[in-house]
């Protein structure tokens, strides 16, 4: 699984990182979205769905291939 | 359950048909909404969009592809005028019949409008991307923008419009802008960056009517009986559910649609928020209990809330300090902390404050504790 995030899209609100923290941060100077982890392993699937629908900004897509 | 009708073209419409896919639902799933683009973001109209840093094709919540895969009887351009709850059917504006097995309504809401504002060139409300690319074009150096209300939104115009070296007057009934959500201390403050920025805010005046030359809006007259000249007006009063279509289907309608924590409203029938789980297992429905969350542009400073702020009991900065121009403040109802709002502070910070209101925190505790680690 791929994630990918659009940092002109993302408005630093940090819902990516409170659902999974493995694999977002935010920058410490603006609050926008920092991937810490970009092929995660499928165990997080769950959560990495739950991210894509709480970004108040449609900032992340999975691909699943 | 074979058909699933979302009715609302909205963000929350969307995630509920891809949510609804991705757990497994096969059957035929409707989509109706009453404008004519796929889901897009609204919240970038009042920010980017309307400082022309964005056209509106970036506002697409998802790729066209995206949506393709989704597989949906996809209804744009036409609103649902009604819904017959015993045949289970949803009718369309254009006279068709749709029925449903689950109705699913994320209709959302619109703007108040101002009495007799409607059809008044140069008075604008701003909630769909025709609004917004409607005022941007109209922003320019030297014109005048009186603005009706100094909420949210009308404040995040104002900030956008000086910005464009616009002359913008901010009118407010209220004695204080956006005191009623966020407290006095916070409003005061952000109230502050503004006048600062040129912004003329009136407070405590209502607006009794608007003047006209010819078919164009001209000026505000409040009711104190000056005139506020004006190129162009923005309504910014509030908004309104979008219920009226449900009216005669025996919904519970309060301020909005009315349903139990699961987001059921009768047999049948949901609201949006997070409804697909419990869509398919009715059995084992779990309630639906957000942390809400917004955040909006004050000129520079980034505002975000998490939870629950308006007919807040009691309001305290909690870390920080205003005068510094960064602060934490929460907002209590009962005895318990429900939300928070985070003005200019690190965002490591305000993610642990955000958990402490989803842990529902005793307000005394948040009050006298040091900062959540």
């Amino acid at each position: 699984m791929k994630v990918h995030i659009d940092e002109h899209r993302c408005v630093a609100g940090g819902q990516c990182v409170l659902v999974a923290p493995d694999v977002f941060d935010q920058r410490e100077e603006d609050g926008i979205v920092v991937l810490l982890d970009d092929s995660p392993a499928s165990d997080k699937a769950g959560e990495l769905q739950e991210a894509v629908v709480v970004c108040p900004a449609a900032a992340i897509r999975l691909d699943q291939a | 359950m074979r058909r699933v009708v979302v009715v609302g073209a909205s963000a929350a419409g969307l995630t509920t048909a891809e949510a609804l896919r991705r757990q497994g639902f096969d059957g035929l799933l409707t989509m109706i909404g009453d404008e004519r683009h796929p889901p897009y973001d609204r919240a970038p109209l009042s920010k980017q969009i309307l400082t022309g840093q964005w056209g509106p094709e970036h506002l697409r919540l998802r790729p066209e592809s995206d949506i393709e895969a989704l597989d949906l009887d996809l209804r744009l351009g036409v609103a649902a005028a009604g819904v017959d709850r015993a045949r289970r059917t949803v009718a369309p504006a254009d006279g068709s019949t749709v029925p449903y097995d689950t109705l699913i309504i994320a209709t959302g809401v619109r703007p108040r409008p101002f009495p007799g504002g409607r059809g008044i060139a140069g008075v604008h409300v701003l909630r769909t991307q025709e609004d917004a690319v409607a005022l941007r074009d109209r922003l320019g150096s030297g014109r005048r923008l009186v603005i009706i209300g100094a909420g949210f939104v009308g404040t995040e115009v104002a900030a956008v419009a000086r910005r464009r070296d616009v002359d913008v007057t901010l009118v407010e009934s209220a004695a204080q802008p956006l005191a009623r959500i966020i407290g006095r201390d916070a409003g005061r403050f952000l109230t502050g960056i503004h006048r600062e920025r040129g912004v003329r805010i009136l407070t405590g005046v209502r607006v009794a009517a608007l003047d006209t030359a010819g078919d164009a809006v001209s000026g505000v007259r409040p009711e104190d009986g000056r005139l506020l000249p004006a190129d162009d007006v923005l309504v910014a009063i509030g908004s309104l559910p979008n219920t009226d279509w449900l009216r005669g289907s025996g919904l519970d309608m309060g301020d909005g649609l009315v349903c139990d924590v699961f987001s059921r409203c009768a047999p049948g029938v949901y609201a949006v928020g997070d409804v697909a789980h419990n869509l398919l297992n009715p059995a084992d429905a779990q309630p639906f209990a957000p942390v809400p969350y917004f955040w909006t542009d004050q000129c520079e400073v980034r505002v975000q809330a998490h939870g629950y702020l308006p007919g807040h009991a009691e309001s305290a900065v909690l870390d920080g300090d205003l005068a510094q121009g960064r602060a934490l403040i929460g907002y209590s109802r009962g005895r318990h902390l429900t939300g928070v709002l985070a003005i200019g502070m690190p965002f490591g910070a305000v993610r642990a404050w955000r958990t402490a209101v989803a842990r529902r925190t005793e307000w005394a505790a948040a009050a006298s504790l040091p900062a959540p680690a």
